[in-house]
């Protein structure tokens, strides 16, 4: 036989059991298949619940397994790195229709993965303080900035960083009426998060997309620069700093 | 062939979890060994990677993989492959083992180990895998029995048999699971004494021992589910006993992979393991 029968049976409840599986009088295997079909299921929910604690916990048990095990059966892992698993569950979530008017729940889940990856990325020096110190302003204006692979910055119209602390626990204050685009870096081992003002937000993703501090600050006139690069070396979200060469 | 300097001691293991970290490095005793599912450490950096450089400096370590899915019909993934020579290289483990099962089906990955049948169809592919873990990460590695629940019509040979097969034709070694084999002779109705007697012991090179679940089938028959979730039953420590009275002393695992227990009582089945490979080396004294 193909083992195709057998995998699909897998995660398709309403699919029939196989053929050609038997208990050792030849009857047909019957629920010692279905400890496979559970197995296989209870393990990647699990994954998930590992990875998004604060969405599952803002969903509850029953809406979390229901809305879980329906992604898992549209998307199981592609890879055998488990750790890397989940990556379209924000957007699946955001397309429920029950889930229609709680907005913050895919930006919750997208920050969950967003530390899920800063935990996991790779190792980098951190950019060495006297560096930055030692530009003439003019330099600095020109520079570029080389952020650490764990750095991801999380844009969002929610507080999803105080929404995801009371979600778990941390916090018992209900979530200020700002949005809270979230700053995540890791300083070590631990992913922290920085909850940032709004345009100091937009201001660091054009910075993480290459542009220099002067183009960047031009698209964002507002935002207080000065201060976002306090709160980058504080958190130790840069790797270096690029000087343009100016012929 | 591949030939190995670096081997795992004759001595009881444990299955690593972080939450172990301090007890192991302050107080190991009687571990003399780790191991680690590969997959864990595959990621680019940060904590885990860092954790397993400092824990190979206080102990051999072996890598067990539990994905690349050397029992399935799709062509064995290049990135994962390269992903274990990767973790091999920089690591260079005392042993590194893998699973008769499959997991990937047409690029989806389902996060089990999951039975194949025992046929030359089946058995040609797996020789076919296993020559080309082997290749790429230039290693002898082991090949653990898997526990079943059931069985397929089209098997043409015993799973000792199988195993057996693979090891002459490919020339990789076996990992014994002891509770594996308590849990498949349970569901399937057969001697795990006799699945013993039929195995070929000389290969072997590791042993693993873990807790099982206990459930029903449809007919009220028992059906034991290999859940890695609590301590090893008594007639696992009975069957290991036969087994290494016949093998001699090897590396013997604990696995204990959810609900993980305090350190203390992970210690104590090791403990236990211990004292099985002690009894053992006592009465090799006492007869020669
Ligand atoms: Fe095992």
């Amino acid at each position: 036989m193909s083992l195709t029968a057998f995998n699909d049976a897998l995660l398709d409840p309403t699919a029939d059991r196989p053929e050609g599986l038997s208990d050792s009088a030849g009857r047909p295997a019957g629920k010692r298949f279905d400890v496979y079909r559970n197995n296989v299921t209870v393990s990647l929910r699990e994954a998930l619940e590992a990875g998004f604690p604060a969405t599952a916990r803002l969903l509850g048990e029953q809406n979390f397994t229901a809305i879980a095990t329906g992604y898992l059966r549209a998307n199981p892992p592609s890879s055998p790195l488990m750790m890397l698993y989940g990556g379209g569950f924000p957007r699946y979530i955001s397309n429920v229709p029950a889930l229609a008017k709680l907005g913050y729940l895919r930006d919750v889940a997208r920050l969950e993965y967003a530390m899920r990856q800063s935990y996991h990325a790779e190792d980098a020096p951190e950019l060495a303080a006297d560096k930055l110190a030692a530009l003439a302003p003019e330099q600095l204006y020109n520079a570029r900035l080389a952020f650490a692979p764990a750095t991801q910055v999380v844009l969002t119209e929610w507080p999803i960083h105080a929404i995801r602390a009371k979600a778990l626990g941390e916090t018992a204050e209900n979530p200020p009426g700002v949005a809270q685009p979230t700053l995540v870096t890791r300083p070590e081992f631990d992913p922290i998060l920085t909850p940032l003002p709004a345009e100091q937000a937009d201001l660091l993703a054009e910075l993480m997309r290459n542009k220099t501090l002067a183009e960047a600050s031009t698209m964002h006139p507002t935002a207080d620069l000065g201060t976002l690069l306090g709160t980058l070396l504080a958190t130790k979200a840069l790797t270096d700093i690029k000087i343009e060469d100016k012929q | 062939m591949y030939d190995q300097t670096n081997h795992l001691p004759a001595l009881p293991g444990v299955g690593y979890k972080p939450q172990h970290y301090s007890d192991l490095v302050a107080n190991p005793a009687p571990v003399g060994w780790l191991e680690i599912h590969a997959e864990n450490y595959m990621g680019a950096g940060g904590r885990p990677i860092a954790q397993l450089k400092q824990l190979s400096g206080h102990f051999p370590i072996s890598v067990h993989g539990v994905g690349l899915s050397i029992g399935g019909e799709d062509a064995l993934d290049p990135d994962h492959l390269s992903r274990l020579k990767h973790l091999c290289d920089w690591l260079n483990p005392a042993s590194f083992s893998e699973h008769l099962a499959w997991s990937t089906h047409e690029s989806a990955f389902m996060n089990d180990l999951l039975p194949l049948p025992y046929t030359e169809v089946t058995l040609k592919r797996v020789c076919d895998h296993i020559d080309q873990l082997q290749d790429t990460i230039g290693r002898r590695m082991l090949l653990e029995n898997p526990s079943s629940y059931l069985a397929f019509d089209d098997s043409t040979y015993a799973e000792p048999d199988f195993l057996s097969e693979v090891s002459k034709r490919t020339g990789c070694g076996l990992l014994l699971d002891v509770n594996n084999i308590f849990v498949s002779a349970t569901n399937l109705n057969y001697s795990p004494y006799a699945y013993v007697d039929a195995f070929d012991l000389d290969k072997v090179g590791e042993i693993h021992l873990g807790g099982h679940d206990e459930d029903e089938d449809d007919h009220g028959a028992p059906l034991l589910i290999d859940s890695h979730g609590r301590e090893v039953a008594d007639p696992v420590w009975t069957l290991l006993d036969y087994v290494l009275e016949r093998s001699g002393p090897l590396p013997t695992l604990i696995e204990w992979d959810t609900d993980v227990p305090e350190w203390p009582v992970l210690a104590e089945e090791a403990r236990r393991a211990d004292i099985a490979l002690s009894k053992l080396n006592a009465r090799a004294k006492v007869t020669a």
